[in-house]
């Protein structure tokens, strides 16, 4: 299981469209991957699931990764995130 | 006009205006499938056939979207065609795919009962979305369900292939599946329970130009199929079965509104030029990107002013560059092969207290001529470096000029100029792109600056006159002072002079010369200004068809004549008797 902490720098939030850049990255791979904001845990693959987090601008997300290819689905949202949201 | 006239059906419903124009028919109701559906138990040996029953219907549900994307995406782009992207991926959720399995097995409920359940269950949640545009997407997540238990109920999925005499059509919503197979010749309207400005209604019959009305909640139970409809897409009024003189009221105005539209349409790509030859810039004043589709959809030829206030306006925090830089390479984008002039800063000190200049707190005695525009903008360097950055590293997106506000004089102007010089090195060093050939001017709004404009024009490469501050600067009046307000006066001698100055010294210098203040938008006034050989004219971007036609049917000689005439006297009487002589020329 890999966790990794990012903060949404996106001045729109987590918005339909990279709410959905994310779910089809993620639906490429077999981890689970759990989504987390606060208390609020959704399923990373879930494209409802994300828009219920209303992950605004400055939100903190913590990714986790659990499966076979946990570290390539680290890797890809890395890649992903460093676009809009600043790894911490 | 009333609704309860002496016929009771007549009914007046109230919505939001999703696309302009008047729309007068028949009632076309698209019917709506309502979601509660019964639930009953499934026999144990049953319950994976059940499961296979649902798979089936998402997988066909899947092919028809796909089909309809392909058919979207030919026939009107990819901005419809992402509305299907979002309802593939409703589609594929795992709160539908995964839940509505887990229920069936765990439960043994039949798959139309623990589809409504999970779609119920994410409709509540984003109900619960403080954030109206997570609220709307409750109407997407419907409308994949409604399409899953279509297939499951083995319904053929209902769409507008019906439609054969022009109609206005009556819906709860309407979704891209819903329209593709529309014959848009008979769609005459739209009207809508549901949606807003930006739902696919409103962005599908703008496209189309087709007038619709959303928003307006329950009109599929009061509309039934046949009655007459009147839909008015200005105003978002909807009348169901008018008295016959409301309808011939309509019919008319629809016939004036078509005649104007053809006019302004056929004005739209003609030049801003005289009947003799004699062309001129017209050009838009806006605040925001979003102004510009409207701009250009008037005729205009490039932005004449930006503001860019609004971008310092309701926030807690400076605007960083990057905020600026979006904004700006938006603008010269969508305004391409078209120029804009950002103009930088023009708010006062107190606008600026909030974030993070408690020093301006200090209200000062006389706002107007107090710590503003430019003078702000040296008195913080670092304010106006980083707009000056993002300008410059916009500029590479189009044609970008930058102008400076509230200049009273050369050294306001070098001194600006000197910072922007210090932001091109820095680009240099950084190896940031930019154009290098930027075009730099000024506003002339203070007398002072239209008095040393001979010297202004040798080192401004353009420069824009401020009718409303030079105006009100040089007639010492306040023009919101009901007082004195009635000596504000454009044509005052003494204004028409600082004009004619102004342009003959940046012609003189082999500057271009244009006026974005008010007075660029008065069309009584286009011929005075076009006289005084103006190179540009920026102004509201309504007022753009009307100076246009102003301006084409316009001898640039009788312009000329009528300044000469209006310089030889120009008293107040005699000006405006020379202008109602040239009208009724």
């Amino acid at each position: 299981m890999i966790e990794r902490t990012f903060t949404v720098l996106n001045k729109m939030g987590l918005h339909a469209r990279p709410a959905a850049a994310i779910v089809t990255a993620l639906q490429k791979f077999e981890s689970d991957v759990i989504i987390r904001k606060d208390d609020q845990e959704v399923d990373g693959k879930s494209i409802m699931g994300i828009l219920t987090l209303t992950a605004e601008y400055g939100s903190k997300l913590t990714l986790i990764a659990e499966g076979a290819d946990e570290q390539s689905v680290m890797d890809n949202m890395t890649q992903f995130f460093s676009d809009q949201v600043h790894e911490e | 006009m009333s609704s309860t006239g002496h016929s009771p059906e007549t009914r007046v419903f109230k919505g939001i205006s999703a696309s302009p124009g008047i729309a007068i028919g028949k009632a076309f109701v698209l019917e709506d499938m309502d979601l509660a559906v019964g639930r009953w138990q499934v026999p144990p040996e049953a319950v994976k056939a059940e499961v296979s029953r649902f798979r089936l219907a998402v997988a066909d549900t899947r092919k028809e979207m796909i089909g309809t994307q392909q058919k979207i995406l030919k026939l009107l782009g990819k901005t419809h065609a992402r509305l299907i992207e979002a309802y593939l991926l409703i589609l594929e959720d795992p709160l539908i795919s995964k839940d509505v399995v887990k229920n069936i097995s765990t439960n043994r409920v039949n798959a139309e009962y623990a589809l409504s359940e999970a779609v119920a269950g994410a409709v509540k949640t984003l109900e619960a979305a403080t954030d109206e545009y997570f609220r709307e997407r409750r109407h997407d997540v419907l409308d994949v369900g409604r399409k899953i238990l279509l297939h499951l109920l083995g319904h053929e999925p209902q769409d507008l292939e019906d439609l054969n005499e022009p109609s206005v059509i009556v819906a709860r919503n309407l979704t891209p599946s819903d329209t593709i197979h529309m014959k848009t010749q008979f769609a005459e309207g739209f009207a809508t329970d549901i949606g807003g400005r930006t739902s696919h209604t409103a962005i599908l019959a703008n496209s189309l130009e087709i007038p619709a009305v959303v928003g307006l909640h329950e009109i599929t139970r009061h509309v039934r199929p046949g009655d007459m409809m009147i839909l008015d897409g200005y105003t978002g009024t909807v009348i169901v079965n008018p008295l016959p003189d409301v309808v011939d009221n309509y019919r008319r105005e629809r016939e004036i509104r078509g005649a104007e539209r053809r006019d302004l349409e056929r004005l739209r790509d003609q030049p801003a030029q005289t009947i003799d030859g004699r062309r001129i810039a017209l050009a838009g004043n806006i605040d925001s990107p979003a102004e510009i589709k409207n701009l250009l959809a008037n005729g205009a030829e490039g932005v004449g002013l930006y503001r860019t206030e609004f971008l310092y306006l309701n926030r807690d925090t400076l605007p960083t560059e990057e905020d600026h830089y979006r904004f700006y390479a938006k603008v010269a984008q969508s305004v391409l092969p078209h120029p804009v002039i950002l103009r930088t800063l023009d708010i006062g000190g107190d606008k600026l207290v909030d974030l993070g200049f408690p020093e301006l707190t200090k209200s000062e005695q006389n706002p107007f001529l107090g710590l503003r525009g430019i003078r702000l903008a040296l008195r913080h360097p670092d304010l106006f470096r980083t707009q000056l950055r993002a300008i410059l590293r916009a500029s590479v997106h189009g044609k970008v000029r930058v102008m400076f506000p509230m200049v009273s004089g050369l050294e306001e102007f070098r001194a600006a100029r000197k910072i922007l010089n210090a932001c091109m090195e820095e680009l240099r060093k950084e190896n940031i792109p930019f154009d290098e050939k930027i075009e730099v001017g000024l506003m002339i709004e203070i007398p002072s600056a239209a008095l040393v404009v001979d010297y202004l024009a040798q080192e401004a490469d353009f420069m824009s006159i401020g009718t409303n501050d030079l105006i009100q600067y040089t007639l010492a009046v306040d023009r919101v002072n009901d007082e004195v307000s009635h000596l504000y006066e454009p044509l005052h001698p003494a204004i028409l002079r600082l004009i004619h100055q102004t342009v003959k010294a940046g012609h003189a210098a082999g500057k271009w010369v244009g006026m974005c203040g008010e007075m660029a938008g008065d069309a009584e006034m286009t011929a005075v200004l076009m006289g005084l050989e103006l190179d540009e004219l920026s102004v509201s971007p309504g007022l753009v068809p009307k100076i246009k036609k102003v301006i084409r049917e316009t001898k640039f000689s009788d312009c000329h004549a009528l300044v000469t005439e209006v310089m030889k006297d120009p008293s107040r009487d005699n000006v405006q008797g020379l202008l109602r002589r040239f009208r009724n020329r």
